[in-house]
């Protein structure tokens, strides 16, 4: 049976997909602000910051009034709950795109340390999470979502690889310390957004089948348990 | 651990003459845990409820298979005298039917009918139920009013003083607060988790929110049949069969 309801949860839907959106456009445009030398991009990223945060607050607003005024139950409850959740995720994710575009800013001004290799994978897999979380979201999949959230371990040692090779740049010679410090902020601002990407992966179980699996929290709890007996 | 089980029914059935309206109910009530029964009109709630004090004795064409167990002895047994087991199992109703008599005959009415109480141990058991049915302070200046004079939800926490005052062990509730105000329905609410501490509630009602918000254990029931029972935050938040999730949703058509 179509609900009135129903109409007001899609328009939530939408309005996170249109966040959705603009997150992942901000990302892309910040990264290839980056790989490509190119100040457009950034500012292209600064343009969308504004919509970004009036649409986070636009979807708290909308939850709150769903909680208030349906009292929701069962999937719906958890499809709003999660609904604010990914909200503040996706705006989290837009704010470290606003962060890598301006550190891109600072490394045009100065000479290339050298030909960009992992950050580009890097970017590449949280942008790749990103996309899945997201489409996970949409599909309600829960299967896809597992997945983003194992793909987070790659990001993380690629950004220590990245970390370790910048290093030995800055040990060789001072004056690169500056660009080496930059490119550290963007290994773990995208590092950062990939964790975004679980998280959304970890609500979207959660919303599709009544599951938590953050901070691995069945382990914790038993282990808690087996302590208290 | 686990709660002890004060109620147990087996393949529960029953029938209003050929009609089927219980189909082998299996539920278990805890202890000192408010369960609530949810579901569409003329899904057997109230028929299951009254079945557990053998209310619908007095409909004729009824009969009732399987098992009902208090405290694990059989209620339906030749053995069991019928006015004992509604003295263990007590019942208040959808629209409030105080006697029309005082307030203080309404509550000593059981008491003294079952020689229960004499003398001034009627008047402390009266003022001790009205005091736990959270009526005591409205009427302790006017006990001797008729109780037709109350207001509809004090009329409500007047009959459960009523059924409090013959110390019953399990309170049944029908309904009790479809003819009632949200304010009176606020206290009655919150007079029913304060219960619990004593008696074991079962509870009828339309209203899905005050299951959620009274009861521990929620059974969801569907023409006659158990569909789902579990922990009320359960099926509230993450019920595990698709008729429930329709039905707590609204999604029902």
């Amino acid at each position: 049976m179509e609900r009135h309801f129903d109409e007001e949860l899609q328009s939530l839907n939408e309005k996170l997909l249109r966040m959705a959106r603009l997150v992942e456009e901000s990302i892309a445009l910040a990264v290839r602000s980056l790989k490509d030398r190119n100040e457009l991009y950034a500012q292209e990223v600064f343009k969308r910051e504004g919509p970004i945060n009036l649409l986070d607050v636009d979807v708290d607003e909308e939850c709150m009034r769903l909680l208030a005024l349906r009292q929701p139950m069962a999937s719906d409850l958890r499809f709003i709950t999660s609904g604010m959740k990914i909200g503040s995720e996706l705006e989290r994710m837009g704010d470290l795109a606003v962060n890598i575009a301006e550190v891109s800013l600072d490394l045009l001004k100065v000479p290339p340390i050298k030909p960009l290799i992992d950050i580009p994978r890097m970017a590449a897999l949280a942008q790749g999470m990103v996309k899945d979380s997201l489409n996970a979201f949409v599909s309600r999949d829960e299967k896809l979502a597992r997945e983003v959230c194992l793909r987070d371990d790659e990001v993380d040692s690629l950004n220590n690889q990245v970390f370790r090779e910048l290093l030995t740049y800055m040990m060789n010679d001072p004056a690169s310390i500056n660009r080496a410090v930059g490119f550290i902020l963007v290994g773990r601002h995208l590092e950062r957004i990939a964790d975004h990407a679980t998280n959304i992966g970890e609500d979207v179980i959660f919303m599709v089948a009544g599951k938590t699996i953050k901070h691995h929290i069945e382990e914790i709890r038993r282990e808690a348990a087996a302590k208290a007996d | 651990m686990d709660p002890k089980v004060k109620i147990e029914t087996k393949n529960l059935d029953f029938f209003y003459g050929k009609t089927r309206a219980l189909k082998s109910v299996n539920i278990v009530c805890a202890e000192h845990m408010v369960t609530a029964l949810i579901g569409p009109s003329g899904c057997g709630k109230s028929t299951f409820i009254r079945t557990l004090n053998r209310m619908n004795d007095v409909i004729p064409g009824t009969c009732v298979t399987g098992d009902i167990r208090l405290d694990g002895e059989d209620i339906n047994s030749p053995r069991v005298d019928v006015v004992e087991l509604r003295k263990r199992v007590g019942m208040v109703f959808q629209k409030p039917n105080p006697f029309p008599k005082s307030i203080f005959d309404n509550v000593a009415y059981g008491l003294r009918i079952n020689d229960l109480a004499k003398g001034a141990e009627i008047d402390d058991v009266v003022e001790n139920s009205l005091r736990e049915a959270a009526l005591w302070d409205e009427v302790k200046d006017r006990l001797d009013e008729n109780a037709f004079a109350l207001s509809g939800g004090q009329q409500q926490r007047l009959c459960i003083a009523r059924a409090l005052a013959i110390r019953p062990e399990v309170i049944l509730f029908d309904e009790p607060c479809s003819a009632i105000d949200p304010i009176a329905t606020a206290k009655i609410e919150d007079l029913i988790m304060k219960l619990k501490q004593r008696y074991t509630v079962i509870i009828v009602t339309h209203n899905m929110q005050q299951a959620a918000r009274v009861s521990d254990f929620t059974a969801f029931m569907m023409l006659g049949e158990l569909i789902e029972f579990d922990k009320t935050e359960k099926i509230f938040t993450n019920p595990a069969n698709r008729l429930t999730e329709d039905y707590i949703t609204g999604r029902f058509g």
